[in-house]
């Protein structure tokens, strides 16, 4: 499918709040959530301009299973390190095995349905996470309400993931033009929401 | 009236716009990477010198140029190549806008005016009239000419050459190959309609990709240790660091994939990561 101008428009947007979120968003945190959300919106920005320039085709790719791995899985890590201090160091350890486990089952053929599995929990946890943690916090008073845009962002990153991955299962839930018709819209918002989010976490 | 208006719309496109602005937006985060105290009379003159300076330069290109462009499919509309403009109008264009060019920038500062004029003379004379036909490698000089507009913007903002302009330079040398041989893959039966060397009609697909992927290593390099040296914020130099690992990550993907599409997807990434450099490092100024 055709990417329209308008979907380069709303692309390019998500872009430029990516860039915003790593130039100023991240400023005042810790080093290990700086390099997290650094890589998280780094991703993000890349993968958005291959979008514009490739168009939809880059999503044909085996390779964006792997990347699109890295953006929960770095986000969530950042959330853990700021908000959960005693899981620090074993939520970085699921990452670090979770993203080689991800690489791995991806790059290698296999006749199992072993690379579905890890892809389920590593995209699962690191997802729940993302969703949960900044609903929680804000709930019990931890930090700003508006926080929870954060989980909304995470929310809405997880639909886009679920129906790419039916698309790419060859079980879509809609149709390859009606998902990739509200791609850009879903990256602009999951972005504008975690770029909000963190203005006040 | 009108006629005035239709010769000015044949001599547009005698200036590659899009080349020419990108050029130029080198010269200006050259001048303004160096933090000095706005001189907007001096910012001014140093782009229109610079803009008619290499607007000079790329007609002339076209006025040599003109039976290689009629002979590219790419190219052959260009007014020189297609006749529409005869090649002695070109060629008074080309040498009037070039003298107006280097004659402004010499007064606006001597060694400013020299930086500007090496790059025409590289481009014009070592490039185009000597070396283009003979052999792949004249795009070496290319890159060196392509070097000189951000160079000559921060030696008017300090006053002398140094080591951040030198690095930058080397930046935009190191970039040029990333650009220009993609092009060269993409467009190799045009080169070879016209009979231009080019490194993959030379040495072949695998050494020219092993070329881009090494000139955009060296690309990051020079210009990540200028940005450390210009003081970039953190934030600009995360924001550099990210864009620049997607270059390095497109170069490996063509070196390895070896396909069209993946050589176009770095063609245009390593256009859109010069301007966005440019304007990182211009944001220093403000």
């Amino acid at each position: 499918m055709k990417m329209s101008a308008l979907d380069r428009a709303l692309i390019l947007v998500t872009c430029l709040l990516a860039a915003y979120q790593i130039v100023v968003g991240i400023d005042q945190m810790d080093s290990l959530p700086i390099i997290a959300y650094t890589i998280a919106f780094g991703v993000l920005l890349v993968a958005g301009l291959l979008f514009i320039i490739l168009g939809f085709d880059v999503l044909d790719s085996p390779v964006v299973v792997i990347v699109s791995t890295i953006i929960p899985l770095a986000l969530a890590m950042g959330l853990v390190h700021q908000h959960i201090a005693s899981l620090r160091t074993p939520y970085l350890l699921f990452a670090m095995i979770g993203f080689l486990t991800v690489t791995l089952t991806r790059s290698t053929p296999m006749q199992n349905k072993l690379p579905v599995i890890t892809i389920a929990i590593v995209h699962g946890i690191a997802g729940m996470t993302i969703f949960l943690l900044p609903i929680v916090t804000s709930i019990q008073g931890e930090t700003h309400p508006l926080f929870s845009l954060v989980g909304v962002g995470g929310a809405l990153i997880g639909i886009g993931g679920l129906l790419l991955s039916f698309l790419k299962t060859g079980k879509p839930i809609l149709s390859r033009e009606n998902i990739l018709r509200i791609f850009p819209i879903i990256l602009l918002l999951m972005t504008a929401c975690f770029v909000t989010g963190f203005k006040y976490g | 009236m009108p006629a005035i208006f239709n010769k000015i719309k044949l001599y547009i496109p005698l200036i590659k716009s899009l080349q020419t602005g990108l050029l130029l937006a080198t010269g200006v985060a050259g001048y303004l990477s160096a933090h000095i105290p706005f001189d907007i009379p001096e910012l001014v003159g140093m782009s229109v010198s610079l803009f008619l300076a290499i607007s000079g330069s790329t007609i002339m290109n076209m006025w040599y140029d003109h039976d290689i462009d009629a002979k590219m499919k790419r190219t052959h509309k260009r007014p020189a190549a297609s006749g529409e403009l005869s090649r002695n109008e070109v060629l008074g264009v080309g040498v009037t806008v070039s003298m107006i060019g280097i004659g402004w920038a010499m007064m606006i500062a001597p060694l400013f005016g020299i930086v500007v004029f090496a790059g025409w003379f590289f481009d014009v004379v070592v490039y185009t009239l000597w070396l283009k036909r003979i052999t792949c490698w004249s795009i070496v000089w290319g890159g060196i000419s392509g070097a000189m507009p951000i160079l000559s913007g921060r030696v008017l903002a300090v006053g002398h050459l140094d080591l951040v302009g030198i690095l930058l330079a080397l930046a935009i040398l190191f970039w040029i190959p990333t650009h220009t041989l993609t092009f060269s893959i993409k467009f190799r039966e045009d080169y070879a309609n016209a009979g231009v060397p080019t490194f993959p009609s030379t040495y072949g697909d695998a050494f020219t990709r092993a070329t881009i992927t090494i000139s955009s290593i060296l690309a990051a390099v020079a210009i990540g240790w200028a940005s450390i040296l210009i003081g970039l914020s953190a934030g600009y130099l995360r924001l550099m660091a990210v864009l620049t690992a997607g270059l390095l990550l497109l170069a490996f993907a063509t070196f390895r994939v070896q396909s069209e599409r993946a050589n176009f997807g770095l063609f245009r990434y390593a256009s859109f990561y010069m301007l966005s450099a440019m304007i990182i490092l211009a944001m220093r100024a403000f």
